[in-house]
């Protein structure tokens, strides 16, 4: 049903509809007693200046909505706006001090769990530079205290807390995919391995738990370009492995930082110089920004890089090679972690006009990208939310949309689902690839020596 | 009669500037403290290279791309802004009295053209109301206390440019604007007024962390 919906329904009678089972049940366990109890500690024992200063400091001038693309897509409806969820969650439960029905958390779950992709671009639009995203992180750690979280994205955190990966990957399950595609990859090149628990390699290479779940070509392109480019590396065989990280998004900080704690303790483990990681966004968030404050580093411990800094790398140094570039027209899609959040996103243009013939740029682009509409954990919330997402993604779809790119690369695991979910929508004629992938299919298959 | 007016140009002048002082201290003092019992990490990530280059960059009008999404207001702000403080600084009646109480004294503007901008600021006042009124986003987000600000803000340039005109009731107008005056200085500390002293703050953190954590531009 939710796939069947278009744009011209009133987007406002679909998404009160939305049933979402985690949320139902938890909301029928709450007692008025607890709801305030909850909210008045996170809100008094948990927050500090930040918060108070935000709350006192905003002068409703409403410039951060033009920042917002879910308040875009929606025809500037005024409930969608950054400061107008902060309205209507925080600020409520201030006003009533915790004493707020469960009606209107229900209305608080949706806003800052599907309505939110806590992407930070409002605080680039707001002239006093308040943290928004940080307010619904903070209505999602009420929610997560609550129990009323989304069901989809409270499974993937249980996942993460029983198995240290998101998708419930098994010790030998995941030894045996990474075996599996070393297999697969020798036919193209005859001494090539995937090393495990390579004691004091020089990289240890970290993927997300949909890579080995129903990806695990990803992981044979990766091990051919680090074989070409002659790199002396290695995957953990043990939890750790995954840096993706839904916990920090629902709130659940405990389990947050018990999964950037795993990883970095496995890289320190195999006393590896630094971790590369494939192209994903919030699970580079996770380790860089977000779990390694919780563990207390305010930078993360070990040297982390995320893919396009190591394909940027790869590329200038020569340890990879160009062998045609790439035909068709491609566009790039700025993933908000990496760009917003590292900044990286000159050098991805720099590698995709290294690879590619013709590169069309997307607009607003760089810092001031549309997040994919699938962030944050808002595609994690599954499929009851997936048709409001895809009204709240229109202005996504129309950027991509006047590319008229064919190819579409998105250096992110969580943007290309969602893109994917837009595409596939919407009927956008466009692929959806990784860097990866093209450099995989553009590269020299020959292995690096140093003096050539 | 003319001991009150005595009273609200003399003491009372300095009591309100002695509650705002300490009123921005005690504001100041309540962060600060706040700050190290429980997020003294604000400190490590605190840059002063990266809260300069974000405060400066703030301040060049309509490089932020968020203010050339909203042209006139952020260009009605901008000047509104500026004329707030320097109308009553630099008018000729403001540097006479404290002249004369005082002698202090320092550069005056002309009265005619303080009186241009005093129009200016009270347009630009009428401009935010209809705003708050008439964009959906921000009506939204409109308390009345939004227009108590307005008002509170009006008073003085409205009553004072009456006073210089001495349309009617001057001396009333006098009091009013010289009540109102005070009663914006007092408030500041303890309202969204004090959005003057703490934005400089909350747009170096942000700054700071776009800056040295995340390597790209927050504006």
């Amino acid at each position: 049903m939710q796939e069947t919906l278009t744009t011209n329904e009133k987007p406002e009678s679909n998404k009160k509809d939305v049933i979402d089972e985690g949320v139902e049940k938890g909301l029928a366990r709450l007692t008025p007693e607890k709801i305030s109890t909850v909210i008045n500690q996170v809100l008094t024992k948990e927050t500090g200046a930040r918060f108070k200063v935000y709350v006192e400091t905003c002068m409703r001038c409403g410039l951060c909505a033009d920042a917002c693309s879910i308040f875009l897509s929606n025809d500037r409806d005024p409930k969608l706006s950054p400061a107008g969820k902060v309205k209507q969650t925080i600020l409520e439960m201030i006003n009533k001090k915790g004493k707020v029905s469960k009606q209107l958390l229900k209305d608080v779950v949706r806003i800052a769990h599907t309505e939110c992709n806590v992407c930070k671009k409002c605080s680039m639009y707001c002239p006093f530079g308040i943290d928004i995203a940080y307010m619904m992180t903070l209505v999602r750690r009420i929610c997560h205290k609550l129990e009323i979280t989304p069901l989809y994205i409270q499974d993937t955190v249980n996942s993460h807390s029983a198995t240290m990966n998101q998708m419930w990957v098994k010790e030998d399950e995941w030894i045996d995919t990474l075996q599996w595609q070393e297999e697969d990859a020798r036919e193209e090149f005859e001494n090539l391995r995937i090393p495990l628990d390579k004691d004091g390699a020089d990289i240890m290479y970290s993927v997300i738990a949909p890579e080995p779940k129903f990806q695990a070509g990803l992981i044979y392109q990766t091990a051919v370009i680090m074989h070409a480019a002659g790199l002396d590396w290695t995957m953990p065989s043990t939890p750790g492995w995954d840096n993706s990280n839904m916990a920090m998004f629902t709130g659940d900080f405990e389990i947050s930082g018990r999964i950037a704690r795993a990883h970095y303790e496995t890289a320190t483990k195999l006393h590896v110089k630094k971790i590369v990681m494939g192209e994903c966004g919030h699970a580079f968030r996770s380790v860089y920004d977000v779990g390694n404050r919780w563990v207390g580093w305010a930078m993360p411990p070990v040297d982390l890089v995320h893919a396009i800094d190591f394909y940027h790398d790869l590329l200038t140094s020569g340890r990879i090679k160009v062998k045609e570039q790439y035909k068709k027209t491609v566009t790039l899609h700025d993933p908000c972690n990496v760009s917003r959040g590292r900044g990286l996103h000159n050098k991805a243009r720099e590698i995709v006009n290294i690879l590619c013939e013709s590169f069309i740029e997307m607009t607003p682009n760089r810092e001031h990208n549309y997040c994919c509409g699938a962030g944050g954990g808002v595609i994690n919330c599954g499929p009851p939310w997936k048709g409001s997402r895809m009204i709240n993604n229109r202005e996504k779809k129309e950027q991509l949309e006047r590319t008229g790119a064919q190819v579409l690369i998105a250096p992110c695991h969580n943007c290309h689902s969602g893109l994917e979910d837009i595409v596939h929508h919407y009927g956008l004629k466009m692929e959806i690839k990784f860097l990866g992938d093209i450099i995989f299919e553009v590269m020299e298959k020959t292995i690096y020596q140093k003096d050539s | 009669m003319h001991s009150f007016i005595n009273f609200i140009m003399g003491p009372m002048v300095w009591i309100s500037f002695l509650i705002f002082f300490i009123g921005v201290i005690f504001r100041f003092f309540q962060v600060i403290k706040l700050v190290n019992e429980r997020e003294n990490f604000i400190y490590t990530y605190m840059s002063f290279k990266y809260s300069f280059r974000s405060i400066f960059a703030w301040l060049i009008p309509f490089l932020p791309v968020s203010t050339r999404k909203s042209p006139v207001f952020y260009g009605i702000s901008y000047v509104f802004h500026l004329l707030l403080f320097l109308i009553p600084i630099f008018l000729l009646s403001h540097v006479a009295l404290l002249e004369e109480s005082m002698q202090w004294s320092w550069f005056t503007m002309n009265d005619a053209v303080a009186d241009i901008l005093t129009l200016i600021v009270i347009f630009s006042l009428l401009f935010f109301i209809i705003r708050r009124i008439v964009v959906p986003e921000v009506n939204f987000l409109t308390k009345l206390s939004d227009f108590g600000f307005i008002l509170i803000v009006a008073l003085p340039f409205v009553t004072g440019f009456l006073a210089y005109h001495q349309f009617f009731a001057y001396q009333w107008m006098v009091i009013v604007h010289v009540l109102s005056g005070e009663l914006m200085i007092i408030l500041i500390p303890f309202t969204r007024f004090f959005h003057m002293f703490m934005a400089p703050f909350t747009r170096a953190y942000t700054g700071s962390e776009f800056g040295s954590v995340r390597h790209a531009k927050d504006w």
